[in-house]
């Protein structure tokens, strides 16, 4: 019987080592499969168990962080939700996270490896670092302005410092307030499903995310092309420009909004916006030349990260005479964000010099120390210095005595260029009014301020003037408030 | 090997000449590490969760020293020459299964386990002191072996007539508790089993035909084993109790083999059982159901239906990694429905790692180890017979519960002894302990030429 109880004691022992090796396989061997399984719930756990890092706003936080509780513990709060949406977008524990809260989920969450005391510190001691902060580069006089100038209307605004990049201010309206959507519970729940079927689409940051036809707008680019190309180089002799223009190889007569358009000097046709005359620049200057522009303007690149990514404004190359004619003046294929002509603005302003726009000053951990700055960012020559000179003085003169009077501001430089941007099947479409300036102190060296602002309902009235009339003192006002000492 | 079970005395250990010491000392001395160990991991769940020492600490740790102590004591008084591991490996893994369910009642405070455990475990460890004090020698058992299966079976019986819990008709509910009568059915069927081999050994050795070189039992004797498959399949079928039915019958074909020496045996059981296996997860949906999600796991995420219990429980192992969250720290929670009993490995593997699990079931191995050397000791065959049965419904136990909930076998529901949430399944264990321990006093005294005979 020993012999047996011995083969029975073996066969324990062997039930033993199998218990054994097979801990190992499900603990050591397959565990980083496990535990990046999206049904294993505990990295969502340990990510709400600390309060989020804050986004800044001029040293201000405007968001924050609620302790509920629950099992998925610290949930997103804001302060001036709707004001900041754009910038802040949403940190859900249901939905994930967009915009500012995305782009930097990994410092606001503490996962970031950069905010490790130590190399693998933290896999070793299973801890997690106390979320970073991000503090952004938005003017809050300047976003506030934007955001009550747009009201009930829909639209954005986007406005740059010129002579860095920083943004501003970002506003898309209408707005939402993140907050509703931090948690997990019904209110999160109903909230998402309103936003989503809500027809004005609120959670969509127009000024970065959606291309509109720049319109009138895109007339800047196409004189800065013509100029730096020497086809046109006095700005007051008349130019050889029909009134309608055919479009060369059709039968299309394109016409304008204003009179006096016929053979107009390129001070006057930018002045009144002549289509007639930009459009047969645009076609004189070539294809060539003027993707060269559009494109060193930042037209046609889908990489931009402000951290987040900004949709691509887009000047098509691939068009015939005729399409190169509409294109010149913002129609046929150009879209830019508003974003994207509010560079246009900051290009001019800043000497042709163009900078990439940017939304985060610095990220700093909890303590307060550094993880990183914007530093200094490349800038890149768009256009001769000369012609950024003439430019200036075209888009001082709409203001001056132009389309864009409504934002003229006084003892400031002001230059702007008004836009009325047809859309739709058969350009049915309410016009988009567009317009987009800079300004510059009188005894200041430079610009401190460019913008671009659409609003999408401005009134039925389809002329020229509701660029200047219902955008231009949108855009007054946050130059004024970037201004205001 | 026809003559194993009979010359079973030659290759006995040397009768020792001079007399042994009785390590009661060592007992002692381990079990207050094994009581030190124990406050200390309620300290440190309550210092991970509140950052102070729960308030129960100084309490805990003096109800559990005293239940020891007595136990230690009648030990003493009573099995002065028993083996001194069995008690303290039984006070360690009851006080960390306490500490553990103390830990799991933190996550929802509405309805504490740890009391009501702590209830158990002190009557288990009472019964653990009256059966060293009461029974002083084993033998005597042999005695009660048709009342013990007669009651083994109406403790089985019985809960068929109580509604099912969960899938399962195992509980029967009197004035508030909840009783497993199979947990108590163990220890009586490992009693009944051990006698009636005992008594029948060589009979049951008569060899029939020969097959594939496998000496066949003789069909005259294949009598006892396909009764005790009925049976297995009985409470299967009738109580959707996969895991004791595996046991008993696990059990049974042990025993048989070390009591009859015949590989036969074994063949004959695994044949019944793979044909019990088949049949039933062919019929039963609720048995083929947990061998499909042995099989595929993650199954019932790809559908879109999260994570099952399975999935959750090899997440939190897998989150333990080799030295594990620490103790208060992991979210083994997430597993839900029956984390305190039967996935309590869970915790401790998703909070001590590999390191803290490993070490748990070597300490069931040493346990198991110490039933085997006292059977190997001990002379009587109905002893022998006990010891090993006793060591072997324990291996059994921790193997297929353990093997569950890691994904080596399918799951089947069982109690992970002294470790889980269950009154019926510590006294259970501490009976078994008990028994142990009186086997190993009975060896040694044998073995010493002492009154044993």
């Amino acid at each position: 019987m020993t012999r047996h109880i011995r083969h029975a004691a073996l066969f324990c022992a062997l039930l033993l080592v199998a218990l054994l090796v097979n801990a190992s396989r499900v603990q050591v061997l397959h565990a980083g499969d496990y535990e990046v399984n999206p049904a294993n719930r505990r990295d969502t756990i340990s990510r709400y168990q600390q309060p989020r890092g804050n986004i800044l706003v001029a040293g201000r936080p405007v968001t924050g962080s609620r302790d509920t509780g629950e099992h998925l513990r610290y949930e997103r709060t804001y302060t001036d939700g709707p004001l900041y949406a754009p910038v802040t977008g949403f940190a859900s524990q249901e939905y994930g996270t967009t915009l500012l809260e995305h782009a930097e989920d990994g410092l606001l969450s503490g996962a970031a490896p950069l905010l490790a005391p130590l190399p693998r510190w933290n896999e070793f001691t299973r801890s997690r670092n106390a979320g970073g902060n991000v503090v952004t580069t938005i003017d809050p006089a300047a976003q506030r302005a934007a955001y009550e100038g747009l009201g009930s209307r829909k639209g954005a605004v986007a406005a740059i410092e010129p002579s860095t990049g920083r943004i501003l201010a970002l506003v898309s309206a209408p707005s939402y307030d993140p907050a509703l959507l931090s948690g997990n519970g019904t209110v999160a729940r109903s909230a998402w499903a309103r936003l989503n079927a809500d027809p004005d689409r609120p959670m969509l940051n127009r000024a970065v995310q959606r291309t509109y036809p720049p319109g009138s707008t895109f007339k800047v680019v196409t004189a800065a092309a013509a100029l730096d190309a020497g086809v046109v180089k006095n700005l007051d002799r008349r130019t050889d420009s029909p009134d309608p223009y055919t479009l060369p190889g059709t039968t299309t007569r394109l016409t304008n909004g204003s009179e006096g358009c016929e053979n107009a000097t390129v001070r006057e046709a930018f002045v009144w916006s002549c289509n007639t005359v930009f459009a047969k620049l645009g076609v004189d200057t070539g294809v060539a030349r003027m993707k060269e522009m559009a494109q060193s303007f930042g037209f046609n690149d889908a990489g931009l990260r402000i951290p987040f990514p900004v949709a691509r404004s887009t000047f098509d190359t691939t068009v015939d005479r005729a399409q190169l004619a509409l294109s010149s003046i913002g129609q046929y294929n150009t879209r830019a964000t508003p974003l994207q002509m509010a560079a246009v603005a900051a290009a001019v302003a800043g000497g042709g010099q163009v900078r990439e726009p940017y939304l985060v000053e610095r990220t700093t951990r909890a303590g307060g120390g550094t993880v990183s700055t914007a530093g200094s960012r490349p800038a890149r020559r768009a256009m001769h210095p000369t012609t950024a000179t003439r430019m200036r003085e075209l888009m001082r003169g709409v203001v001056e005595d132009g389309t864009g009077r409504k934002a003229a501001i006084p003892g400031a430089l002001v230059g702007g260029k008004t836009g009325t941007a047809q859309h739709g099947l058969g350009n049915s479409g309410t016009p988009y009014a567009w317009f987009i300036s800079w300004a510059q102190r009188e005894e200041d060296m430079e610009a401190r301020v460019a913008v671009a602002v659409v609003v999408e309902d401005a009134a039925a009235d389809r002329g020229e003037i509701s660029g200047g009339g219902t955008a231009a003192p949108i855009a007054r006002a946050v130059m004024e408030a970037v201004l205001k000492p | 090997m026809s003559k194993a079970g009979i010359t079973l005395a030659t290759t006995d250990p040397p009768t020792p000449t001079v007399p042994l010491p009785g390590r009661r000392g060592v007992e002692l001395a381990l079990i207050v590490l094994a009581v030190l160990l124990s406050v200390y991991g309620y300290c440190a769940v309550g210092l991970a969760r509140n950052g102070t020492v729960p308030p129960g600490a100084a309490g805990y740790g003096a109800g559990l020293g005293v239940l020891a102590l007595v136990a230690h004591l009648a030990v003493r008084r009573r099995a002065p020459h028993a083996d001194p591991l069995p008690l303290p490996i039984g006070v360690l893994l009851n006080g960390l299964g306490l500490v553990l369910i103390y830990r799991l009642d933190l996550e929802a405070p509405g309805a504490p386990a740890a009391p009501t455990q702590l209830v158990w475990s002190a009557l288990g460890m009472t019964l653990f002191t009256a059966v060293v004090l009461v029974l002083r020698d084993h033998r005597v058992l042999q005695r009660y072996t048709y009342l013990c299966v007669t009651t083994a079976l109406v403790l089985l019986t019985v809960p068929i007539l109580f509604p099912a819990v969960n899938g399962a008709r195992i509980w029967i509910r009197v004035a508030g508790f909840s009783i497993q009568p199979g947990e108590f059915a163990k220890v009586l069927l490992a009693v009944f089993f051990a006698a009636y081999l005992a008594a029948n050994r060589s009979a049951l050795t008569y060899a029939g035909r020969r097959v594939w070189g496998l000496q066949l039992p003789t069909g005259r004797v294949l009598g006892p084993i396909v009764a005790v498959w009925l049976v297995s399949v009985g409470v299967l079928v009738l109580e959707r109790d996969l895991g004791t039915s595996l046991l008993f019958f696990g059990l049974f074909v042990v025993l048989l083999y070390v009591a009859t020496g015949r590989t036969g045996w074994i063949a004959v059981g695994l044949l019944l059982a793979s044909l019990g296996a088949v049949a039933v997860g062919r019929l039963e949906p609720h048995v083929h159901h947990r061998i499909e999600t042995w099989l595929h796991p993650f199954a019932s995420i790809e559908a879109g239906e999260g994570p099952n219990q399975l999935a959750q429980s090899l997440f939190a192992f897998a989150e333990g990694g080799i030295l594990g969250t620490g103790l208060g720290l992991g979210h083994s929670v997430l597993i839900g429905f029956a984390v305190k009993s039967d996935f309590i490995l869970a915790t401790a593997g998703e909070e001590l790692g590999l390191a803290g699990l490993s070490a748990i079931f070597l300490l069931y191995g040493l346990l198991v180890e110490r039933g085997y050397r006292a059977g190997l000791a001990l002379r009587d065959p109905f002893g022998r017979l006990l010891a090993v049965g006793l060591a072997s419904l324990m291996a059994l136990q921790v193997f297929v519960i353990a093997g569950g909930v890691t994904g080596l076998i399918p799951l089947t529901g069982m109690a992970m002894p002294f470790l889980a949430q269950g009154g019926s399944s510590v006294v259970t264990n501490w009976t078994i302990v008990a028994l142990l321990v009186r086997l190993s006093d009975c060896a040694r005294r044998q073995g010493d030429g002492g009154d044993g005979r």
